[in-house]
């Protein structure tokens, strides 16, 4: 089984015309996501043409695209001036789960942003993220597809490229991967760690879980208390910015450390106390979870 | 994007907030008339985008107008953690009866503004938070509504137990809230904000952080940048659209994607080797980026070696393999240049990069490795 969506998943794609959303639109395509229908205002009434000449028809709003369509997800390519309003919209529009990859969205946009869709019932994943996908049944994001291949272990991670550096030397090993979810590295996201570990939890396929943390914030210290409280399967962990200096944003907007708080040593250290074998370099993580695996 | 205490307080004033006057200058002799147009007595603050002003002695009473010119002779050029202070903020000395702290950030937990207060102020407030964690009254505010009145009273009667000092203070949190949101502060704060013997409740000091992403809306908030108090490389990279911090170490990396680059570095530590820099080319496939982020690593004198790590995934190879060729025919590069690219592009990258004589690994262990052993 998968995390949060699945083959049935009916996906809506915000910004469906723009350059990142047509050409990722294309990709999901490419790799079987049931992208339903599209939004641009301004260019409702017309088709996108995916891969292999299959259309999407496009709508001026995700309450038409949903009326339409019967989407019940989306994935979000607007630019950060626009895309707190469009999640919103799609939160409104009945949308049960938001894919928001922009980066760089104003942080006093996304609290109202995330409070509207906590009110409505609505996940959000990310924003600042690179999505997620199910091996061998959809991808909702930019996620390469051919570097994945189904299997047993979870994977969660704040960072975009040192997942597929993670996912990479899994797949290279043969250990496949029910879900892979990238959470974002803002400081405010909709799905924490701590989400994603119960969704797993749920999920009978899901054998290990590897989560993928970094500098800034309390995320991975909440969650490793929360694994070693409520999970029967292994963790394996790894956290990026060992040599980060305190006080400077690494990139990630959500990646500084504060003070002395949201070191990488005070969350491996959290790690190690929850019983989560932490690598201590990506190459490691893979070994490590053959390992707990048995293997 | 920190702003300067006087154009974090020139903000608040147009809030309408109560800040005691003050006015900036860059010489001994204009801080002299300052001094005299202030009665003589003035404290002397040097403006510099830095904690711990004060224990530094960058921060200094004085009891007439010559004291004031000798101490901003001092304080001006001074180093305060590697910054050099180039302006003064003078004001008058108030007469103080009690000191509060109030500040307001973006909570992560919460997802929403966070109102921190004390009756404690004047002092580090993380010390206080340490210290006597009590002391600290905490409220979340729903962005939707903003600060609601009773809440910005709850707060201030934190403050102060006198009607009429609690009353001005409420006042005060309310116009700090506005200034925040409408500024697009990630973070706000008075410390301290003082009650006087005659029973005014004013700010005496003020500190802003502007949400970077906010920017780009906000064009007056922009241009209180300050182009003294950020490096060559700094700016170059953000005019660039890179994220870079520098770093003190020798192997120059640039890295696709933030966690990568962290990645990148601390491999390049467990290796043996220091980092020079974290640098975020980002997602996208742009040749220029490249060539900019070279220019960037190549002139920090200390670079021995630049290592590039790919992981090519919206980013393609090839893109990353153009910019390295055409960079190294753009600049003099008087350095090694180890590559690890792997994923999209990745085997024509690899023959536009053998073309122009460079090879690429594929193991990030290896060529990690491989850049420590050049870096010496």
């Amino acid at each position: 089984m998968s995390i949060y969506v699945d083959e049935n998943t009916r996906v809506v794609v915000q910004g469906i015309t723009g350059r990142d959303g047509s050409f990722h639109t294309r990709q999901m395509m490419a790799y079987g996501t049931r992208v339903v229908s599209g939004v641009t205002p301004g260019k409702g009434g017309r088709d996108f043409e995916g891969p292999d000449g299959g259309a999407v028809p496009v709508f001026d709003t995700v309450a038409e695209a949903v009326g339409e369509t019967g989407a019940d997800a989306s994935v979000i390519y607007v630019p950060p001036a626009f895309a707190a309003s469009a999640i919103m919209e799609a939160a409104d529009a009945g949308v049960s789960f938001i894919v928001c990859v922009t980066e760089g969205i104003p942080v006093l946009d996304m609290t109202r942003a995330h409070a509207l869709a906590r009110d409505r019932g609505c996940r959000v994943l990310g924003p600042n993220c690179p999505g997620i996908i199910c091996p061998g049944k959809t991808t909702l994001g930019i996620i390469p597809g051919r570097m994945v291949i189904p299997g047993p272990v979870g994977l969660i991670s704040r960072s975009g490229t040192l997942t597929y550096e993670a996912v990479h030397h899994l797949t290279r090993d043969g250990l496949g991967q029910t879900t892979c979810v990238g959470i974002g590295g803002d400081p405010l996201i909709g799905t924490s760690f701590v989400d994603c570990l119960a969704a797993f939890a749920e999920d009978p396929d899901t054998e290990a879980i590897v989560m993928i943390g970094e500098i800034g914030g309390t995320a991975e210290q909440e969650a490793a208390a929360w694994a070693s409280a409520n999970l029967s399967i292994p963790v394996v962990g790894f956290i990026a910015g060992r040599t980060a200096p305190p006080g400077k944003r690494m990139g990630h907007a959500g990646a500084i450390i504060s003070g002395s708080s949201g070191t990488a040593a005070e969350k491996t250290k959290a790690f190690e106390d929850n019983g989560i074998k932490v690598a201590e370099r990506p190459a490691e993580i893979s070994s490590l979870v053959a390992e707990a695996l048995g293997g | 994007m920190n702003l300067h205490e006087y154009q974090a307080k020139e903000l608040f004033r147009s809030a309408g907030m109560a800040v005691n006057p003050g006015e900036v200058a860059g010489t001994p002799e204009a801080v002299r008339t300052l001094a005299e147009g202030f009665g003589g007595r003035v404290v002397v603050k040097a403006q510099v985008h830095s904690g711990g002003r004060g224990k530094a002695g960058g921060v200094r009473l004085a009891g007439s107008p010559d004291e004031a010119a000798a101490h901003a002779a001092a304080i001006l050029g001074m180093e305060i953690s590697g910054l050099t202070v180039e302006r003064v903020l003078v004001s008058p000395i108030e007469d103080i009866a009690s000191e509060a702290y109030v500040g307001v950030l973006v909570d992560r937990e919460g997802q929403c503004p966070l109102f921190m207060v004390s009756a404690e102020g004047g002092i580090d407030i993380e010390e206080v938070a340490a210290t006597n964690p009590e002391a600290i009254h905490r409220l979340r505010v729903d962005p939707r509504y903003g600060l609601m009145p009773h809440q910005a009273y709850w707060l201030a009667t934190r403050l102060f137990d006198d009607p009429r000092r609690a009353r001005q203070a409420a006042r005060v949190i309310s116009q700090l809230y506005n200034a925040f949101v409408n500024s697009g502060a990630s973070m706000a704060e008075i410390n301290p904000l003082i009650s006087t013997a005659g029973g005014e409740v004013k700010a005496i000091d003020a500190k802003v952080s502007i949400d970077d992403n906010e920017l780009f809306r906000r064009p007056g908030v922009a241009e209180l940048r300050d182009p003294g108090s950020e490096s060559g490389a700094d700016a170059q990279a953000r005019e660039a659209g890179l994220s870079f911090v520098k770093l003190d170490g020798n192997v120059g990396c640039c890295v696709n994607g933030a966690g990568l680059a962290m990645a990148t570095m601390d491999l390049v530590k467990y290796y043996g080797g220091e980092p020079a820099n974290f640098l975020d080319i980002g997602g996208s496939s742009n040749p220029d980026k490249v060539v900019a982020a070279i220019e960037i690593i190549t002139s920090d004198p200390s670079v021995e070696v630049i290592l590039f790590n790919i992981f090519g995934g919206i980013t393609r190879c090839d893109d990353v393999a153009r910019g390295i060729v055409e960079a190294t025919g753009r600049i003099d590069i008087d350095v090694p240049i180890v590559i690890r690219l792997t994923g999209t592009n990745e085997d024509l990258a690899r023959t536009i990069l053998a073309d122009a004589g460079f090879a690429a690994g594929t193991s990030m262990d290896e060529v990690v490795q491989e850049a420590v052993r050049l870096a010496g």
